[in-house]
């Protein structure tokens, strides 16, 4: 089936079985492999990716229900300039990974939150990103990078 | 894990799925945000050879004050029903229940329609409508009929949905300043209930719904009986799975579920009852 993704700002058009995955989509067919596959059942939050602007899980999202729609993978996070978004950057600063794997999945997650709640308390932010798992348990650091970002938007806004 | 082989078509009205459904026959399913049939089909549980796609029909997107009740269009996603200031007004129980379904990624996908159709036991808003008495519109080749909640929930996911209807709307009577309680027993956040409870109570009148105590959402009629006849909260709640047949899974016995929901009845009609 013909479909057209825009992700990252760059329209797509694609031909794909109806059966493929957004998430094969964006890292087999487009190369986008920042997006990381971890549980495939919705449980894990590693594929977490902005479908019209909010965070979804596109290990359970057909390419074809995403016809038409915006994607934005972590690959999309950066300025053009290579200069991290500002959740990147409070993740770096508070060291807020360990093995990394689940970091574009909270990345996003965190984004998405942020647009929906620019100014979330430390519980928020946990209940927040319920749908994305650490392995390592590295989560103090990641709410604290949250945080970080949160209280950075809000300083930059005033 | 990749669903086996299907053919797709996007739906532009409900009397297109309609039509269409009844073109490609039972083996067709609908797919609203997929977010309870894709998993099943990534299983290989379920494997429908036409996917209807309703996910676009905005137009069954909505909350409506509709004066006695709220109606709900069957495509509203659970964070739009989560946020929604018309339900948090006059239905808060179900509004509360939605910020409780799977996760925020969960919840920007799947649909309240599609939950309620799908009709899994362990779900948390089949229990939450069947508990406020909810009225469901199945819309079918010859127009639609209205069901009662309580007779929506026929077996381990059976509905009383003929193949050829579409559910497009919830209606949810008013709960009129009524107390209400949603717990949910589970390990994780954002899991499956091991057993879940909503209830509200306005003096000798209440609903308790629970979940995943059966094959089916149930309702704790036993409770309502006696909380009507002047029982107290605690004995009241020791009827709490007079209803229920629980299963046993990984996460718990028939007897430790009937326990869990002797006790969540307990405490979640003390906070409705306060």
């Amino acid at each position: 089936m013909q479909i057209r993704v825009t992700v990252n700002g760059t329209a797509h058009d694609s031909d794909v079985e109806p059966r493929t995955l957004l998430v094969h989509y964006v890292r087999e067919a487009l190369g986008l492999t920042g997006t990381n596959i971890g549980c495939d059942t919705s449980s894990c939050g590693a594929c977490s990716l902005h479908l019209d602007g909010e965070a979804v899980k596109s290990c359970t999202i057909l390419a074809v229900q995403a016809d038409g729609c915006d994607v934005t993978t972590i690959e999309g996070m950066a300025a053009a300039d290579g200069t991290m978004h500002p959740m990147q950057q409070a993740f770096m600063e508070n060291h807020a990974l360990q093995c990394g794997y689940c970091t574009p999945g909270m990345v996003m997650a965190a984004t998405s939150l942020l647009l929906e709640n620019p100014t979330p308390t430390e519980e928020e932010v946990r209940l927040g990103l319920e749908g994305n798992l650490c392995r390592c348990t590295g989560y103090h650091n990641i709410v604290q990078a949250v945080l970080a970002a949160a209280s950075t938007a809000q300083a930059g806004a005033r | 894990m990749i669903p086996a082989v299907f053919d797709y078509v996007r739906a532009g009205s409900a009397e297109e799925a309609i039509s269409l459904v009844g073109q490609y026959g039972d083996e067709s399913k609908f797919i609203a945000g997929g977010h309870s049939l894709l998993p099943l089909m990534k299983l290989r549980l379920a494997q429908p050879s036409m996917l209807i796609d309703i996910g676009r029909l905005s137009d069954l997107s909505y909350i409506r004050d509709a004066g006695d009740h709220i109606a709900i269009g069957a495509m509203t996603r659970h964070m739009d029903v989560e946020t929604s200031t018309v339900l948090a007004e006059h239905v808060p129980l179900l509004a509360h229940a939605a910020g409780h379904v799977g996760d925020p990624q969960v919840r920007h996908r799947g649909t309240i329609g599609g939950s309620i159709a799908h009709s899994d036991s362990a779900s948390d808003l089949p229990a939450t409508t069947l508990a406020l008495g909810a009225t469901y519109v199945a819309q079918g080749p010859n127009g639609t009929r209205e069901i009662a909640a309580a007779d929506f929930f026929q077996g381990f996911l059976q509905t009383a949905l003929a193949d050829d209807e579409l559910l497009t709307e919830i209606r949810v009577p008013k709960m009129q300043g009524a107390g209400w309680s949603f717990l949910k027993f589970n390990r994780r956040a954002q899991d499956w209930a091991i057993v879940g409870v909503a209830a509200w109570r306005r003096g000798t009148e209440s609903g308790v719904g629970l979940v995943n105590m059966g094959s089916t959402p149930i309702l704790a009629t036993s409770v309502s009986a006696a909380i009507a006849s002047g029982a107290s909260v605690a004995d009241a709640a020791e009827q709490a799975a007079a209803e229920s047949d629980p299963q046993s899974d990984l996460n718990a016995t028939p007897e430790y579920r009937v326990h869990l929901a002797k006790v969540l009845v307990r405490r979640a009609l003390e906070t409705a009852s306060a």
